[in-house]
């Protein structure tokens, strides 16, 4: 379990661009959740993951995981392993002469022997899709969403107990989007992983998570179930963010005095509700 | 016009390693257009782009831009003073450390004199929206206003064309609204021609003409009307459509008979409540 408690974090505390970029946040995240966090650009998304996973440390407040301290020296290295974070474009990061090496080196800094390692990565890049030939090719003859997948798979080898994943389909087309999220979503469930995903596609979101952050000016501005949350799409609107196109047709059909239930999110959900009002179900 | 004919082109030419990615493409971009390519990555997409302001050239057949033949050398900067191209990560485009000087670049590169650089310079900015940031530095800006930036670099140049590949790609949702609404603009305002090559359906509802690529090949070419109703067919080439047209196929696979061709939110509200109306009162004539 994540606990949060009046956590700040300032960019270039004192000096003249300094900018708050996380205000007094409280939060609590259970074991197996899956979490979205929404919110546009600058809202401190991207600040509270890497907050999360012990890269920055807090101006003030703590993050506690199983009621541990991240940001305590003999702590670190432990809590380090049980949170793996996964950047904006993480192929950037890819470096190693092989996909197997890249995949394999966060096992091998973490003192493992070659028979773990190797299961590790086996099992790692099964999770992602990808196939045992593209083991042994350099990562960067690897297609974009294999490259994705590729940095992917390091961290899922280290087997994180708690997997934050920045924007992972961004750039990706709609299908590569798809298997990679059913992916992610297949392992949170077999695992009972902590997945905390940001995301711009409510779409996406609306889709995965049990639980929805909505941040704003370095604020939690809301959180709740994604039906909660989205059944608030004029609140959304005001901070910039969009609930799904479906949920915004739905509501407007209430407005218009067809008695569908205040919460949906989903085109099937919607279409199920419809048809039920039409007398087809 | 922008104009392929038989257009072939291979990464690897000649070599072991030859892929093959477009055999012998026919395609033709008319002059005033807003026209959106989609396809799965892979599809040939940016490919076919790259060969309309000679940045690839094909390796077999041709390409013509208003006439000019990409191939030939001479002809190079004719037609890249004719098409502009924006790329996916504005980071990697912006050249300078002032907005007005970056947007400069181009029409400086193309020795255009200083006074008119200046109206250029001036005008672009105030196409794009970013006119009060003239002297702000870029990495200051947001995603959605340096991709902007970048657009007004190449409006400055005065293209004819402008071939945007994803340029939303790494954009939030406000920027992506900024970025798509400032390329509708010039094309409906200053009837720059637009190709536009995105992942998002939402982008392509707007367009005259949607262009779907799958294996270096066109296998839909429409209006989005047209190609959004293919539903399934769309699909299985792994792509999306916009969730109202998802919702209303659905709809008819079930025995409503609801029009197969809706893309906004608007139009399917008022669709499926003349539908939802007609029910109810049919449900209390019999009561």
């Amino acid at each position: 379990m994540i606990k949060i408690t009046n956590l700040n974090y300032v960019y270039s505390a004192g000096g003249p661009f300094e900018k708050a970029a996380l205000v007094d946040i409280n939060l609590n995240i259970e074991k197996g959740r899956f979490v979205g966090i929404i919110g546009h650009t600058g809202s401190g998304k991207s600040t509270l993951v890497q907050v999360i996973c012990g890269l920055l440390k807090p101006t003030s407040g703590q993050v506690l995981i199983d009621g541990k301290n991240i940001y305590e020296d003999k702590n670190k290295k432990e809590l380090r392993y049980k949170v793996g974070l996964v950047f904006q474009y993480p192929e950037h990061q890819l470096f190693e002469e092989t996909v197997y090496k890249d995949i394999a080196f966060g096992p091998k800094n973490m003192n493992l022997d070659e028979e773990e390692i190797k299961r590790r990565v086996l099992y790692a890049a099964k999770v992602v899709g990808l196939k045992e030939r593209h083991l042994e090719k350099s990562p960067f003859d690897l297609s974009g969403g294999q490259k994705r997948r590729a940095a992917i798979a390091g961290v899922i080898a280290m087997k994180p107990e708690i997997l934050l994943l920045d924007e992972p389909t961004a750039g990706l087309d709609p299908k590569g989007r798809d298997e990679i999220l059913r992916e992610i979503k297949e392992l949170h469930k077999k695992e009972n992983l902590t997945v905390i995903l940001i995301s711009h596609s409510m779409e996406d979101i609306a889709k995965l998570a049990d639980t929805v952050i909505v941040m704003n000016k370095g604020k939690v501005h809301m959180m709740g179930s994604p039906k909660e949350i989205f059944a608030k799409a004029n609140e959304l609107r005001q901070i910039g963010l969009n609930a799904p196109s479906i949920s915004e047709l739905c509501q407007k059909l209430r407005d218009d005095g067809m008695p569908l239930p205040p919460n949906i999110i989903t085109v099937q959900d919607a279409a199920e509700e419809i048809l039920k009002l039409l007398g087809k179900l | 016009m922008i104009e392929t004919k038989n257009l072939e082109f291979s990464y690897n030419h000649g070599k072991e390693n030859e892929f093959r990615v477009l055999k012998g493409l026919n395609f033709s971009v008319k002059k005033g257009s807003f026209t959106v390519i989609l396809g799965h990555n892979g599809s040939g997409k940016s490919t076919l782009a790259k060969h309309f302001n000679a940045i690839l050239l094909p390796c077999g057949g041709s390409c013509f831009v208003e006439g000019l033949d990409t191939k030939d050398p001479s002809l190079l900067w004719e037609i890249r003073k004719r098409v502009g191209m924006v790329f996916q990560n504005p980071d990697n485009q912006i050249v300078a450390t002032v907005v007005e000087e970056d947007v400069a670049f181009g029409p400086e590169n193309l020795g255009v004199k200083s006074e008119e650089i200046r109206k250029r310079v001036d005008n672009a900015l105030k196409a794009v929206g970013m006119y009060e940031y003239r002297k702000s530095a870029p990495h200051h800006l947001s995603g959605g206003q340096k991709q902007r930036v970048a657009i007004a670099g190449i409006i400055a140049m005065e293209p004819e064309y402008i071939v945007l590949d994803e340029p939303t790609a790494m954009l939030d949702p406000v920027g992506r609204k900024e970025v798509i609404k400032t390329i509708t603009n010039l094309n409906k305002t200053m009837g720059i021609t637009i190709v536009l090559i995105t992942h998002y359906m939402d982008e392509a509802v707007g367009a005259d003409r949607v262009v779907v690529m799958d294996g270096g090949e066109i296998i839909m070419d429409g209006t989005p009307r047209e190609v959004f109703r293919q539903v399934k067919a769309l699909k299985d080439t792994g792509l999306d459509v916009p969730q109202v047209t998802e919702l209303c196929y659905i709809l008819r696979q079930n025995g409503v008979d609801i029009r197969d061709d809706v893309l906004t939110v608007d139009e399917c509200r008022e669709e499926i409540i003349k539908i939802y109306n007609k029910h109810s009162a049919k449900g209390q004539k019999y009561d």
